[in-house]
């Protein structure tokens, strides 16, 4: 596991967003994450857990950069990704959404997407292998596939650009119950086969307890918990956190302090 | 030049009254309630039209280069300004934008048609170049109006597979792609139909002028044809160029959707006071 030595592959400090949000038909800025801080380091399997609305899938696509944050910064490998090319940061950081959002065309077009962009060959029947989708699918149109096989897709097609960290917002919320245990072995045996580094979002406690290393509850836009999962799951630090566990948090709990929208600066 | 065509008198033209008179009288029976509108159209009819007749009579008797080039000007910018009206969402940027789009497609185009293919000489005769202009400049607006209107909705459509291919590493040029597209050819629809039907539904406007004013109704098709090309190219031109600079205004330099693309005219009045995700994008 993690030395204190070893730099973090990916790191918040800090970070609060803030974004517009139409209120009686005006637009007036509101917090979403709250100087949040966490790290993980290289070859872990974090878990964010939370209410929804807690601001997880702001937390990815402030890695990914398809958000800017108001404030703090985000580390890769120990650089702020703000001076990184964004677009060479996205094919370091990949993404996988909630819907796949697929692109027109077929399976193997939407795997090869990310290398041809940069003019780079691509065997798509390896990585639909690496995520167990058959060479039979490849020409097929790929928003025509079932759910659970789009998600594949959209896995592959993530790991077709080669990332050191996977970013998954909630890839087992559209699939059934066991669409959702295999796509969770799939990123077990994906974790340990290429060494990633995973952050997967997830509402789902039973899902982040068989893969999760590391947990991070965010309530709010906050962090309250970050903990390693074994002792986040048997003997939570906080109030909040034994409360989550018991299925006593929803969306639009209090949170911290009691002032949730506390604001950055 | 003898006239080779009838005058209107201020006379004729209080009886031609008439008949937008029957018009209101069957708003009137019907209740259709447009008696009152159709009365304003009717006076904004007759002082626009006057105005415009007016001034390009000045035009026309100074027959000076300068005055059509400021006459040209003129209708570029009020274009412009019309086809930055018609989008939906901030409006920023956007009449600057659509101005200069309808500049290139029609300035290019129109030095063709009157340099090459009339060989208007001197090449500002306003009797030429003033109509003609007045052509394109107008289909390039509503070309440059529909691409963008069509871009953006598009962009907000496909948003998850715009972003999806942002996270991948796609540019924002090859991200909207597929959305570009559909604009482009939202745009160029309404000219390519009308290349198919033209002549056999509706005389166009130009050709009509020309044959009362006694042309051969031979020799006033072939100005039409020029007419239909020139308006493909200038539309072709205009679009393009208003489409992918639009790309500039829905998507930020690092390639991400812009922030204010989800939200309508509001967003103007959330950076008047001092919103914070404007600055942030810049």
């Amino acid at each position: 596991m993690s030395t204190v030595a070893t730099v973090p592959k990916l790191q918040f400090v800090a970070v609060s967003k803030e974004r517009p949000v139409r209120i009686a038909g005006k637009l007036r800025d509101e917090p979403i994450l709250h100087k949040v801080s966490f790290s993980l380091a290289p070859g872990e399997i974090l878990c964010l857990l939370g209410p929804s609305g807690a601001g997880k899938s702001t937390i990815l696509r402030l890695a990914n950069r398809l958000e800017e944050p108001t404030a703090g910064r985000i580390f890769l490998d120990g650089q702020n990704i703000a001076s990184l090319d964004v677009r060479e940061l996205r094919r370091r950081v990949g993404m996988v959404f909630q819907v796949s959002a697929l692109l027109e065309g077929t399976v193997a077009e939407n795997i090869a997407f990310g290398p041809q962009l940069r003019q780079q060959e691509c065997d798509a029947a390896r990585y639909a292998r690496m995520v167990g989708l058959g060479e039979e699918l490849l020409p097929r149109p790929a928003t025509e596939l079932s759910v659970g096989q789009q998600q594949r897709v959209g896995i592959a097609r993530a790991l077709a650009n080669e990332p050191e960290v996977l970013l998954m917002d909630e890839p087992t919320s559209a699939l059934d119950v066991a669409a959702a245990r295999n796509v969770l072995d799939l990123i077990r045996d994906l974790y340990r086969q290429l060494g990633l580094t995973v952050v997967i979002v997830t509402h789902v406690l039973e899902h982040a307890r068989a893969v999760a290393d590391h947990v991070v509850l965010l309530v709010h836009g906050s962090v309250v918990e970050d903990s390693p999962a074994g002792e986040f799951f048997t003997a939570p630090r906080t109030e909040i956190g034994r409360r989550y566990l018991a299925g006593e948090l929803q969306g639009g709990e209090e949170g911290p302090g009691g002032s949730p929208h506390g604001r950055g600066n | 030049m003898a006239d080779a065509y009838i005058h209107i008198t201020f006379l004729d033209l209080a009886i031609a009254l008439v008949l937008v008179g029957v018009a209101m009288a069957i708003s009137r029976w019907q209740r259709l309630d447009l008696e009152r509108d159709m009365g304003i159209g009717t006076v904004r009819t007759f002082i626009q039209l006057l105005a415009v007749g007016l001034i390009l009579q000045q035009i026309f008797d100074a027959d000076r280069w300068y005055w059509v080039l400021l006459a040209l000007a003129v209708m570029i910018s009020v274009a412009g300004w019309n086809a930055m009206k018609r989008q939906a969402g901030t409006r920023r940027g956007l009449f600057l934008l659509m101005t200069i789009a309808i500049f290139l497609g029609s300035v290019l185009t129109l030095a063709i048609v009157v340099g090459v293919v009339l060989r208007v000489r001197p090449w500002y005769q306003p009797q030429y170049v003033i109509p003609i202009a007045g052509m394109i400049i107008g289909n390039a607006m509503n070309g440059s109006a529909l691409a963008v209107n069509r871009l953006r909705s598009e962009l907000q459509l496909r948003r998850a597979q715009v972003e999806a291919a942002l996270a991948l590493g796609a540019s924002s040029r090859q991200a909207a792609a597929p959305a570009l597209r559909e604009g482009l050819r939202a745009a160029m629809m309404p000219t390519v139909n009308s290349m198919m039907t033209v002549g056999l539904v509706q005389l166009p406007g130009m050709m009509t002028g020309q044959i009362i004013s006694g042309a051969r109704p031979a020799d006033a098709v072939r100005y039409q044809i020029v007419v239909m090309l020139m308006i493909a190219a200038a539309t072709a031109i205009t679009t393009m160029s208003a489409a992918f600079q639009a790309l500039r205004i829905y998507f930020t330099p690092q390639h991400q959707l812009a922030p204010h693309l989800e939200f309508g005219s509001e967003w103007d009045e959330y950076l008047r006071q001092g919103g914070r995700a404007g600055k942030s994008v810049l």
